[in-house]
This record gives C-alpha cells, structure tokens and sequence, in this order.
C-alpha cells in the first residue's frame, strides 16, 4: 500500500533562491523538511524541531525565519532563500570569510542558521556593539564554540561593510 | 581556501574543513540518502517501568505506507544479541558488576520512559509516526525508582533481577586505613556534600542512522553519526551478532559534535541496520530532539560526600570520598569505568595528597542511561575537590589561592596514592599566570564598586587536572577495560607527492582534517593543500579506536608521527639509490633529500614518483611504493592542568547572575594550532558555565522526564556568556613524541567549581548547589538580607 493517495497532498509554488518551485507536498511537511527532503538543499538544518535551535533558520520573503515551525504550505508564493543561495548570490561571501578566519565555526551544524542570523544583522546595517550582536544571536545555539569567536566574526563583517574595519 | 603554503608546528592554520560547512555542503548523516530507503519510527515506552504483557502490531501494519512492524522477539528470532558495556568493574569483595541485559528492543519490560518497544518501518516517516499510534502494548505498570538518592532502598522496586539494590558494584580506590590514620590526626576536617548535576550532552545534530544492506555481498552498510565508527563496528559484529567485520562497514560522515554522547552503540543505529536486510532495503532513522533528551546516554548524575583531612598550617593529610553514581536502566558501551577510573583517579587534583581513600556505589534507576559526557568522571572529580580545598581555605580564613599554593604537587613525577603518575607539570605557574591576567588583587575594590551599585560581586579559582591521552593499553585492561585503547595511521603518499593521512581518530568538531594536515605539512615539507585526512570509514581506515577524552592529538597524533618516521626512513633508502650516495648521508629538511655536503638533492615529490616509477632502487631490496602505517599505544595517561578564574556579579532583587570576567590558563603542552586549541577551550567553558547556572536534567518521582525539550532544558547562548581572557603555560609532555597533554574537555571540567566558588564568595555562603538557577540565588540572597537585618 502506498503512503497516502494523492489527494492527501496540496499544491504549493513558491520561489526558492531564485528559482520557482511547485510541488504537491503534504499539508504538515514543513518548511525545513521541504527544502531539505523534496528540494535536497540539505544546508537547512533541524535540530530541535520547535523553533529554539535556529540551526533551520532561512529567509522568507527576506526575514529570517524558523523552517522548522512554517508548514511548505504556508510558503505558498513566497520567496525562500537558504544557505545554499545566498552563498550562490554572494550575498554573504564576506561573512563567511569571516567565520572562516576567525574560526567561528567547529562542528558546523549550526552554521548555516549562524549565517542567517548574521546576514540579517548585516542587512540592518550600522555597528551594533557586541551585546547587542550576543542578544540577536539569542535564537542561535551553538554547543562547540562558546559564540565569542561568532561575534567576532560578526562584528567585523559588519565593520568591514561600514568602511571601518 | 587553504593557501598553498607549507604550515609550520604552533602556527593558527584556519581549517580546510570550515568552506563546506560555511556554504552548505556538509554531509552530516541525515543529509544523506540511500534508493528505496524506508524510514524507521521507533515506538518508545511512556512508562518508566513495566512490564509487556503483548504487543499487537496487525493494525498497524494495515496502515498505510507501512513495510514492517518489528519488536524484540523478532530481534530475538534473528539471534542478536544485547547492547553490551565494555569495561568490567569489580567489587570490593572482588564479584563483577551486576550487568542487566539490554536487548535493542524490549523483550519483556520496559526499565525508563523512552526504552525501545518496537521499530515501525514504512514509505514516509509520516506513515511511520501514524502507525505508532496504532501499535497496541498490553503494559502492566511496575513501580519505578527514579531518585537516586532511593534507588538502594531495601524493598524497593529491582529493576534488574542480577543486581539487589539496584546495586551495579560497590567499588573503592585508594588506602582505607591510611586514610582513617590522617583524619585521625587532623587539626582540622572539612566536609562537603554534592550533587553533580544529571546533563544532557546535547550535541546540535541529533543522532541518525541509515542501514543499507546489499543482498548481493550479504553485506551491510551503516552510516551513523558516530565519533567511533570502528567501534561501532567491533560492538555490532562481535558481541551483537550482526555480521562479521568484513561484511560491515560503518561510515561516519560529518558529524555534528559529540561530547561523548555519540561513542556509544545504541538501539536505534543497530535496529537501522538489522532491519534493512530484514526489510530487504534501506531503512533511515534521524532522532528527533525530544528522542534524543529522552534516550541519548546523560552525562554526570552524583551523589558525593567528601571530607578533607587538613593540619594546623592547611596542608591536606587525607582524603575521603563517598559516591553514588546513577547508571539509568541499563549500563551503556562505557559507562561503568565514568564513576571509577575516569573519577576516583583524579582525586588528587594538583595536590600533593598523602592518603586517598575513595568508595563508589553504582546504581540503576529507571532513567536513560548515563555514560560519558565531555570530561567524563573528571569533572565530578574536579568539582569536589575544587569545592572542598576552597571551602577548606574559607573555614580556615585562608586565601583560595594560598591554599591551593600550599598544596601544589611541585616535584615529577609524582605518584598519587590513585593510580595516576603525574609525568609534568608546573601547576604554580599556571596559578601565578591566572591570578596576574585576573587582576586577583584588585578584586576587594571591584567588589566595593558593585556593592554600591547593589550588586553581590564573587571571585572563583579552579585548578584543575585531567588524564587525557587515553590510554595506555596494558593499565586499561588491567583496569577491566574490554578493549586496547592506542590509535593507528597510515600515511599514504601519492606518485606525485600530496599525501592521504588515514586516521583512526574521528573528527566531529574538533579540526583534525586541518591540524593532522598541518603537522604533516610541517614535517614533510610539503603544502597543507597536498595533505588530506581520511577519516570515518572502516572500509578506508583499518581500524582505529576514534575520538574522545582529548586523546585525539596525543595519541592519534602521535600514530602518524610514527608513520611519517617510517615514511622518512624509507623515502631516504630510496633518495640514496637514485642519488648514488650512501644512506646514511641522505639528510631531509625543508621537503628535500640531500646528499650531506653537496647541493645535489630530491625534493619530496621527486622521491614519492621514484618510489612509484621503481626504475632506480633494487625492488628486490626495497619494495616499491611509499606507504607506511603505525599503531601507537601511549606508555602513560597526558596531564593537562590549568587555573581558571571566574569572576561574576549576582543581582539580589532577580537572582540572575552575570559573568563578568573569565580567565583560563591551561597548560596543554605542545599546542599545534592555537586557533583550534583556543575554540576547543571557548567551548567546554561554555557547557561548563552550563552545568554550573542552568542544565539539569530532572525526571518527577514517576520516572517522566521533566526536562524534555529546549522550553524545559536551558544551555547557554550568546548572550550568557562573556568574552575570555586565555593563556597558556608550557610543560612538554614526555610520554608522546609531540608532547601533547590534550585540550578538548579543559573547559568543562575547569569551569563549574570556578563558577560555583565565585558564587560562594559572592553570596558569603557554601551552600550554593548546581544548577545555580536565579530562583536560587534569590532565595540566597534574599536570606542574606535577612540575616544581614537581623544582626
């Protein structure tokens, strides 16, 4: 016997780094296992399942959003960006340079989210001091690396696109 | 991203591993996919005792998408057997420990909440998880011991027939009757209670598996976020009975942090397997969060009394020690040697300690197993005695750090009375270091400052010592260790000179594909972008006994600078045929292979292609080829040590606490990238500030687990932890050819008693316990004013 029949499963477009996606998918499939499972854009990682973690994280229309809490269905005529594209796009070259030698980065499961969260301090723009870096990487768990070499890497991203580095 | 350079001993190489990770292209286990793989969804017992009346399995298996429903008895029919633990203690009275069997699968009963009842594979994980509901378990309900302060009870509930009491050994260490003999001429005895707090390692990738098995071969194939795939795949052939080790490979692809959770063989990676040739495809499990609090072994969970023996002038005479160590429901791949040999051996901290004298009760209840989390036995060992010496100092109106000094082990090597032979070391420069970068004499005046901004400000030392480098193979089975515990490599080099390093160490954080590079790099003299590390894969690496208690440098390391020698030696026999000069005056230096006092030389490619070309060497003299492999059995444990020092502040009205400074300096000897060595450290300071303020599994008086999730679970983020002021100390290690200690568990052990002096000193009492959450320290605080208003 099959899985489900495919009546069970709804249609969803959406665009996912840039490119447009439809796929009939079941109505609790998740965000997080759509683009890893039906996409194999396994840079998304999950964790915790619950929105804690942030190893899942992935922008939605340009917010950084919990993969692991939004249904695929729910991504219906978004736009998602994971890893994997803003990497492709560029759009986050200088702070992966940044983890790279800052050594902000060990067992690298988290990393992925890290760079989400990053980019979108990035994107906000101006010089957040370091508490504040700590506080918006508050939905971030990293279990190998005590986050001072992230905010490091953070912190100078940032300073390098303000021109002060 | 690794520039083409040739990357010298001690230099902050960045790693070749960081540029699939930092883009997305890891390949963690659940990354993975094999054709035609089912997925496994594992039916878990809600109770945390009981025994199985009958399990009916015929709806479910009417459900949609469903291959198989398996349980225990189908396990059983295959003749596999338990899950075992590979480290034999004996008790006192010199019987072996009480070891219940553990079947993969329930047999019978049930022994903790989340304990193994079925596995039920089908098309979608989905389908899998809506056939779980429909399993029907006939359960009678036993009654449960989860505390462990109850669990010796007379009359209470057994929970293996093999162990009364629930008593797995009660085992001692040490001179008992030397010991009475110093507490009975002590001027002055401290004692302390403790419990060491119940963790969850937690590493951020939860386990997965998938068992793929080729009906062509008869061979299976397990992937599996292992730090010891071959292990796994000794366990699974030898004791389980899955296949012979040439019909098993285990792969561990990326892995996602370990911290000890992921030596261990579990349930779940051997049903993976077993069940693919039983369903004849490839069967997938990725354990979910909440799976992974309830069933990945737990770390620490200790009960200890500790009493310290001192003379008039503060000098320790003896030490006693009273453990009960909490095992779960069943005795894990290594969990018995945690609480004895990687505990009771650390007792003597860096002291100079005349008599020792130490008992250990280890004890089921009905929770999830509990084996060895980052540091294993040594921080519970650390924490008491950096507890006890600071309580002893403060009883004593002494200065910690006077105390500390005043004790210190200062000559080597130095036996202590439990086991351990400490081979170097300068624990006073450590201390001095520490104190200086912690401006410890200035702390009186910072104190004033924060109390007139109503904040209670604390200072925290901990010395701490380690037995890393584990272990010498001969000590360890004397010890009851099941297994040899040295590591193998081989060096590969290619025709046209880059080289294959095959570890038998894992790395799953820890940056070995860059550091091994890199001391190979340095040695050869070739650039690090020719060197790559080849690890996880028993059908590439021979064997080898993988990565944990921070042995991986000390030990692995040292394998491949004994086959680099061979390398050396060989490629040199080569240079001398090809460069018609005699042996002994071919000199290598810089990559090259000269003739000594000549300009006439080889570089290292050029001997790697003669090797492979064999044109100019009699082969009846020396084989062709260049590829040398070493097994390295270390001849004593590493002894890392350092000082940290902690320095917070406590906020009375809320109880939060705020670290605002932290020192460490470790002495780990030889460092080969201090970039990685400092990340190592960073780390285990954090998941030790973890245990100390926040982590603490609980399960209720039931046996259910009360800290199930991330909403229930605290580990620290960004925004808890300060930044850290490291520094190093020097003392080479003797026993490995590097002269490497070990840096991996550093933190962890060091930081929960600097934590929890600092807090003792912050809130002027001893009774602090871990973890010390703010509802806590409010209370203590707030006791503090009262007690201050009524004086």
């Amino acid at each position: 016997m099959s899985a489900s029949p495919m009546s069970d499963f709804l249609p969803v477009t959406l665009t996912v780094n840039g490119t447009a996606v439809s796929r009939m998918v079941a109505p609790r499939t998740t965000l997080a296992d759509f683009v890893r499972t039906d996409l194999q854009l396994t840079g998304t990682h999950t964790g915790c399942e619950m929105g804690a973690c942030g190893a899942c994280l992935v922008l939605m229309n340009g917010e950084p959003v919990h993969s692991c809490l939004v249904f695929a269905i729910q991504a219906d005529g978004a736009a998602i960006e994971t890893v994997e594209g803003l990497t492709e796009r560029g759009a986050i070259e200088d702070l992966q340079r940044a983890f790279h030698e800052r050594n902000a980065l060990q067992c690298g499961f988290c990393t992925p989210g890290m760079l989400v969260t990053g980019h979108a301090i990035l994107e906000k723009g101006g010089l957040p001091d370091r508490e504040h870096i700590r506080d918006a990487l508050s939905g971030n768990y990293c279990r190998c690396t005590g986050y001072e070499a992230i905010v490091d890497a953070i912190e100078r991203a940032l300073r390098e696109r303000e021109g002060c580095a | 991203m690794n520039a083409s350079v040739v990357t010298p001993i001690g230099a902050p190489v960045r790693r070749k591993e960081d540029h699939r990770f930092i883009t997305g292209k890891g390949r963690y286990t659940d990354d993975l996919s094999r054709p035609g793989q089912a997925h496994a969804y594992f039916l878990r017992s809600p109770y945390a005792h009981a025994r199985i009346r009958a399990i009916d399995t015929s709806a479910a298996i009417d459900m949609p998408g469903v291959v198989a429903v398996l349980t225990g008895k189908d396990l059983a029919q295959d003749g596999l057997g338990g899950l075992i633990c590979g480290w034999m203690i004996h008790s006192k009275d010199g019987s072996p420990m009480n070891a219940g069997a553990h079947p993969a699968l329930a047999l019978d009963t049930v022994r903790y909440v989340g304990d193994h009842v079925a596995v039920i594979i089908a098309e979608t994980l989905n389908a899998a998880k809506d056939a779980a509901a429909a399993v029907v378990v006939d359960y009678e309900i036993l009654p449960a011991v989860a505390d462990l302060a109850q669990a010796q009870a007379e009359g209470g509930p057994v929970i293996h027939d093999v162990a009364p009491r629930n008593t797995v050994f009660e085992w001692e260490l040490g001179d008992k009757a030397g010991t009475e003999a110093a507490f009975a001429r002590a001027a002055h005895v401290t004692a302390i209670d403790i419990v060491n707090n119940r963790l969850a390692p937690n590493p951020m990738e939860p386990r997965a598996a998938i068992g793929d098995y080729d009906a062509g071969d008869d061979a299976f194939t397990l992937w599996t976020t292992s730090q010891n795939p071959h292990v796994a795949r000794l366990v699974l052939s030898a004791f389980v009975g899955l296949a012979p080790e040439n019909k098993l490979r285990v792969i561990a692809p990326d892995v996602g942090g370990g911290f000890g959770s992921k030596i261990f063989i579990y349930a779940e990676e051997t049903v993976c397997a077993w069940a693919s040739k039983r369903v004849g495809r490839p069967v997938k499990w990725t354990c979910e969060r909440g799976e992974a609090f309830l069933c990945d072994a737990h770390g620490r969970d200790h009960i200890t009394r500790g009493e310290l023996a001192l003379d008039g002038e503060g000098r320790i005479l003896g030490f006693r020690v009273k453990t009960t160590a909490n095992m779960g429901a069943y005795l894990s791949t290594f969990s018995s040697c945690v609480p004895t040999y990687l505990y009771a051996t650390l007792l003597s901290g860096q002291y100079a300690i005349p008599a020792i004298y130490c008992e250990v009760d280890a004890v089921y209840t009905n929770t999830a197993p509990v084996d060895a989390y980052r540091g294993a036995g040594r921080p519970e060992a650390t924490f008491l005695v950096e507890r006890i010496i600071d309580k002893a100092a403060r009883e004593l109106g002494m200065d910690p750090a006077e105390m500390r000094r005043r004790n210190f082990v200062t000559a080597f090597p130095h036996q202590t009375p439990v086991i351990m032979c400490y081979d170097a070391g300068d624990y006073g420069a450590s201390l001095d270091k520490a104190l200086a970068l912690a401006d410890y004499t200035g702390f009186p005046a910072r104190k004033a400052e924060a109390e007139r901004r109503g904040r209670l400000r604390g200072i925290g030392l901990s010395a701490y010592i380690e037995a890393c480098g584990i272990a010498p193979s001969a000590a360890v089975g004397s010890l009851g260790a099941g297994v040899g515990l040295w590591e193998s490599a081989e060096v590969r080099v290619n025709p046209t000179g880059n080289v294959e390093v095959l570890t038998g160490s894992h790395s799953h954080g820890q940056g070995h594909e860059t550091t091994f590079a890199q001391l190979v790099s340095a040695r050869l003299g070739i650039p690090i972008d020719q060197v790559s590390v080849v690890h996880g894969d028993t059908d590439k690496v021979q064997f080898g006994m993988g990565t944990y208690g921070s042995r991986s440098g000390a030990v692995g390391m040292s394998a491949i600078v004994k086959a680099l020698d061979k390398v050396e030696a060989k490629a040199k026999k080569i240079a001398a045929h090809v460069l018609e000069a005699s042996e002994g005056d071919i000199e290598f230096k810089d990559g090259r292979f000269t003739v000594a006092g000549t300009d006439r030389g080889l570089a290292f490619a050029e001997v790697a292609l003669n090797a492979y070309v064999a044109h100019k060497f009699p082969t009846s003299e020396i084989e062709p080829g260049l590829k040398e492999g070493a097994f390295y059995d270390p001849s004593n444990f590493t002894f890392p040590a350092g000082c940290h020092v902690c320095e917070l502040e406590v906020d009375p009205e809320t109880g939060v606490t705020q670290i605002v400074n932290w020192v460490a300096v470790d002495d780990f000897g030889t460092v080969i990238n201090p970039m990685i060595v400092e990340g190592q450290v960073h780390g285990g300071i954090a998941q030790g500030v973890g245990q100390a303020l926040m982590e603490r599994v609980a399960y209720d008086n039931d046996g259910q687990l009360v800290t199930g999730s991330y909403m229930d679970y605290q580990m620290p983020r960004a925004e808890d932890l300060p930044s850290f002021t490291l520094g190093l100390t020097e003392t080479r290690c003797p026993s490995n050819p590097l002269g490497m200690k070990g840096c991996g568990e550093a933190g962890a052990i060091a930081a929960p008693p600097a934590v929890i002096n600092a807090l003792t000193d912050a809130l002027g009492t001893q009774d602090i316990s871990m973890p010390a959450t703010p509802a806590k320290l409010w209370a203590v605080a707030q006791a503090r004013v009262t007690r201050r208003a009524a004086e």
